[in-house]
C-alpha cells in the first residue's frame, strides 16, 4: 500500500478553485515531484496535506491512517513535516536551537524538571544536542551551530529548514521549492543532499520545484498541476516529454 | 560530545544574578555607613518590585512576543489578595516569615489564575488582541479595588460594592478592604533583603525557562508561529504557559510591594495604566527579550529621578537624555551592528538571552 494516498482533494477560495480533484499515490521511499506554473496550486496542496487549510472535498491517508481534517500539529505527529517556499526559520534562535525545537516532541522532560535543573534536564538536553548535531552534520551546518539562524547565508537557511523538519522524525517530507534562490552549484549540492536524506533516513519525499534540472535529476515520478487541475502524472521521463506539458508549462 | 550550549548560557545567567548580588551588597554597605538617604531607603523595596515586574513583563513581551498593557493589573491582584490574607491572619499566624511565604503563594497563584483566565480565550486569537484586553483588565481591576468593601465579624466575611456601612458589621467587626482607602495596617513583612531574594528567584525562573525545552517552544512561536505549528508545537499551551508565569511573577511583585506599605490603595499611579506603561518602558529601553537589560533599565530609571533631585532644574533634562541614550543603544541599527561586531570579536556569536 502507498505511504501517501490522496483522493479527490479540492479547495476553493471565494470563486477560485485553487485545487480541483487532486489525486496522488506515493510509495514509501519514493522521490516524487510536483511541478507546474506559478499559481497552479502547488503550495496549496502542501497546505492541504499539512492541515493549514481544510479541504472542501477529498481525503488524505498517510500510512493507512486517515489524516484528513486533522490539525497541523496532529498531522506533524502522524508523520508529515515540511519546509516553506518563503523560508520560515526561528530567526532569533541559534541554528542548533532551531533543530532542537524540531526535536520537541521526541525528547521529554517536565517544566518543573527544567526550572529546577533536575538531572533529567541535563540528560535530555545532552541527548537533544547530540541528535541535533547529527542532523546538522548531514547538512554540513555543524560548524555554524551557535550562529543565529538569521545570520546564515540563504542556501544554508534552506538546508536548516530541512534539518528542522527531519528532526520531527517524519515518514513523509514535503519540500516547497528547496532550490529557489540557489546558484547552480548550490542546487547541485542540494540534489546530492536530498538523495542522501532519502537513502540515509529511508525517507519518502514530495517536492515542489521549478528547477527542471533538479526535477529531472532526482524525481522518479511527477505530477504536473495547471490551474489547480492535474495535467499529467507518471514517470519523470514520460511526463517531461509529454507535448501537453511542454506547451502548457515548459514551452512558455 | 559535550553539552555545547549549556556552559555559555549558564555563565551568562550567573553574570546577571551576580550583578544583582553585588548591587545588594553595595546597598547594604551604603546603608550601614549611613550614606543612603531616607528617600532612597524607602525606594528600595518598590525598586525590587519594579525589577520583578520588568523581568516578568519581558517574558510576555520579549520571549513570547505578545504585547501586554496591563501588567500592573496582575501586580494589583497579587498585592490585594495577599494583603487581605496577611491582615486576616495577622493574629493567627504570628511567625512573619511563614505568613509572608503563604502570602507570596496566595498573591502569585491568584494573579496566575487571572492571567490564565484572560489568556485562555485571548491567546487563541491571532493578532494583537492581548494588548487591548490587558489594557482593559488593568483599568477594571483598579476600579474594582476602589469600590470593594470587605469586612469581618463573628459571623464571618461581609462583602459590598457600595460603602462600609452597608457591610452591616456587628459591634467589634472590622473593615479589611475599605473601598478607595484600600487596606490599612498590612503587617510589614517584606524588606529589601526579601526583595532581592525574590529578584534572584524570578531571574532563575525566567532564565531557566528560556533555556529549556519549553522556553525554546515559546520563542519559536514568537519567531514564526506557522513554522512552529508545522513541527508539532502546541501553540496555545505554550502561549498560556508563558503568560501565566509572567502574571504569577507580577503577582509576587505585588505581594512584595503591598507588604512594605502601611496603607495600600489602588491609585492610577501605582496600579493603573501609568504603572503598566512605566514597566513597559523599562522592558523596551532595556531591550526586548534582554532580561539583564530589564533589570538595569528598571534600576536606572527608578533611581535616576531621585538621585538627580539635587540638580532640580536639570533633572528632567538629564532624565530625558538618559532615555534617549538607552533607546539609541538598544535600537539604533548602527549601534546594533556595532555591538554585534564587538560581540563577535570577543568570540560570541549570539546575543544574550
Ligand atoms: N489563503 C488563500 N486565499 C485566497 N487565495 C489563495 C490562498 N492561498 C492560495 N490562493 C490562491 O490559490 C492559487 C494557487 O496558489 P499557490 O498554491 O500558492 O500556487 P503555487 O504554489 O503553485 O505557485 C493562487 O491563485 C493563489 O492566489
Ligand atoms: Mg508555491
Amino acid at each position: 500500500m502507498a505511504l501517501l494516498e490522496v483522493k479527490n482533494l479540492s479547495i476553493s477560495f471565494g470563486g477560485l478553485r485553487a485545487v480541483d480533484d487532486f489525486n496522488v499515490s506515493i510509495e514509501k521511499g519514493q522521490l516524487y515531484g510536483l511541478i507546474g506554473p506559478n499559481g497552479a496550486g502547488k503550495t496549496t496542496v502542501f497546505n492541504l496535506l499539512t492541515g493549514v487549510y481544510q479541504p472542501d472535498e477529498g481525503f488524505i491517508h498517510l500510512d493507512g491512517e486517515d489524516i484528513t481534517r486533522l490539525k497541523t500539529i496532529e498531522i506533524n505527529q502522524a508523520g508529515i513535516a515540511r519546509t516553506f517556499q518563503n523560508i520560515r526559520l526561528f530567526k532569533e534562535l541559534s541554528v542548533l536551537d532551531n533543530v532542537k525545537v524540531g526535536l520537541h516532541n521526541k525528547y521529554h522532560y517536565s517544566t518543573v524538571e527544567g526550572l529546577l535543573r533536575l538531572p533529567r534536564y541535563f540528560q535530555m538536553e545532552k541527548k537533544m544536542d547530540e541528535r541535533a548535531m547529527e542532523l546538522l552534520k548531514v547538512f554540513d551546518l555543524d560548524g555554524e551551530a551557535d550562529y543565529l539562524a538569521s545570520n546564515l547565508p540563504y542556501g544554508k537557511q534552506r538546508k536548516l529548514e530541512i534539518a528542522r523538519a527531519l528532526a520531527t522524525d517524519p515518514k513523509l517530507l514535503l519540500l516547497d521549492e528547496p532550490a529557489a534562490g540557489m546558484n547552480p552549484n548550490e542546487t547541485k549540492e542540494l540534489m546530492e543532499t536530498i538523495r542522501f536524506v532519502r537513502d540515509h533516513f529511508d525517507m519518502t519525499i514530495l517536492l515542489i520545484e521549478h528547477d527542471m534540472k533538479l526535477v529531472a535529476g532526482i524525481c522518479e515520478e511527477l505530477t504536473v498541476l495547471n490551474f489547480g487541475k492535474i495535467l499529467t502524472q507518471g514517470k519523470t521521463s514520460d511526463v517531461l516529454h509529454d507535448p501537453e506539458v511542454i506547451t502548457a508549462y515548459l514551452g512558455e | 560530545m559535550k553539552n555545547r550550549n549549556i556552559p555559555k548560557k549558564l555563565q551568562d545567567n550567573l553574570i546577571t544574578i551576580g550583578i544583582v548580588v553585588v548591587c545588594y551588597i553595595l546597598v547594604m554597605i551604603l546603608s550601614a555607613t549611613g550614606l543612603l538617604s531616607n528617600l532612597l531607603q524607602g525606594l528600595l523595596v518598590p525598586l525590587c518590585a519594579y525589577i520583578i515586574l520588568a523581568v516578568s513583563l519581558n517574558l510576555t513581551v520579549g520571549i513570547l512576543g505578545e504585547l501586554s498593557l496591563g501588567h500592573a493589573g496582575f501586580m494589583c491582584v497579587g498585592a490585594f489578595t495577599s494583603a487581605f490574607f496577611s491582615k486576616c491572619m495577622e493574629n493567627t499566624i504570628t511567625f512573619a516569615p511563614v505568613r509572608f511565604f503563604l502570602a507570596l503563594l496566595i498573591g502569585g497563584l491568584c494573579a496566575a489564575l487571572i492571567g490564565f483566565l484572560i489568556g485562555m480565550p485571548v491567546l487563541r486569537l491571532k493578532g494583537d488582541y492581548l494588548a487591548i484586553v490587558t489594557l482593559a483588565f488593568g483599568e477594571i481591576i483598579k476600579n474594582i479595588m476602589n469600590v470593594l468593601f470587605i469586612g469581618r465579624d463573628s459571623h464571618g466575611f461581609h462583602f459590598s460594592m457600595k460603602d462600609s456601612l452597608s457591610l452591616g458589621l456587628e459591634e467589634g467587626g472590622d473593615v479589611i478592604i475599605n473601598g478607595a482607602q484600600g487596606i490599612t495596617g498590612t503587617p510589614k513583612d517584606s524588606n529589601f533583603t526579601i526583595g532581592v531574594i525574590l529578584i534572584v528567584l524570578t531571574l532563575l525562573i525566567v532564565l531557566n525557562l528560556i533555556n529549556s525545552r519549553d522556553g525554546r517552544a515559546i520563542m519559536s512561536i514568537r519567531d514564526n508561529l506557522i513554522a512552529s505549528e508545522s513541527i508539532g508545537i502546541h501553540i496555545t499551551k505554550y502561549k498560556l504557559m508563558a503568560f501565566t508565569i509572567s502574571a504569577a511573577l507580577a503577582g509576587i511583585a505585588g505581594v512584595l510591594y503591598s507588604h512594605n506599605l502601611n496603607s495600600l490603595m489602588a491609585t492610577p499611579k501605582n496600579f493603573g495604566y501609568n504603572m503598566s506603561i512605566m514597566i513597559l518602558v523599562f522592558v523596551v529601553l532595556g531591550g526586548i527579550g534582554n532580561i539583564r537589560g530589564s533589570v538595569i533599565a528598571a534600576v536606572i530609571l527608578t533611581l535616576l529621578p531621585e538621585l538627580l533631585r539635587g540638580l532640580n532644574d536639570y533633572r528632567m533634562l538629564i532624565y530625558s537624555i538618559v532615555l534617549i541614550v538607552m533607546m539609541l543603544y538598544n535600537w539604533a541599527p548602527n549601534m546594533i551592528a556595532l555591538r554585534k561586531k564587538a560581540a563577535n570579536r570577543f568570540g560570541r556569536k549570539k546575543e544574550v538571552a
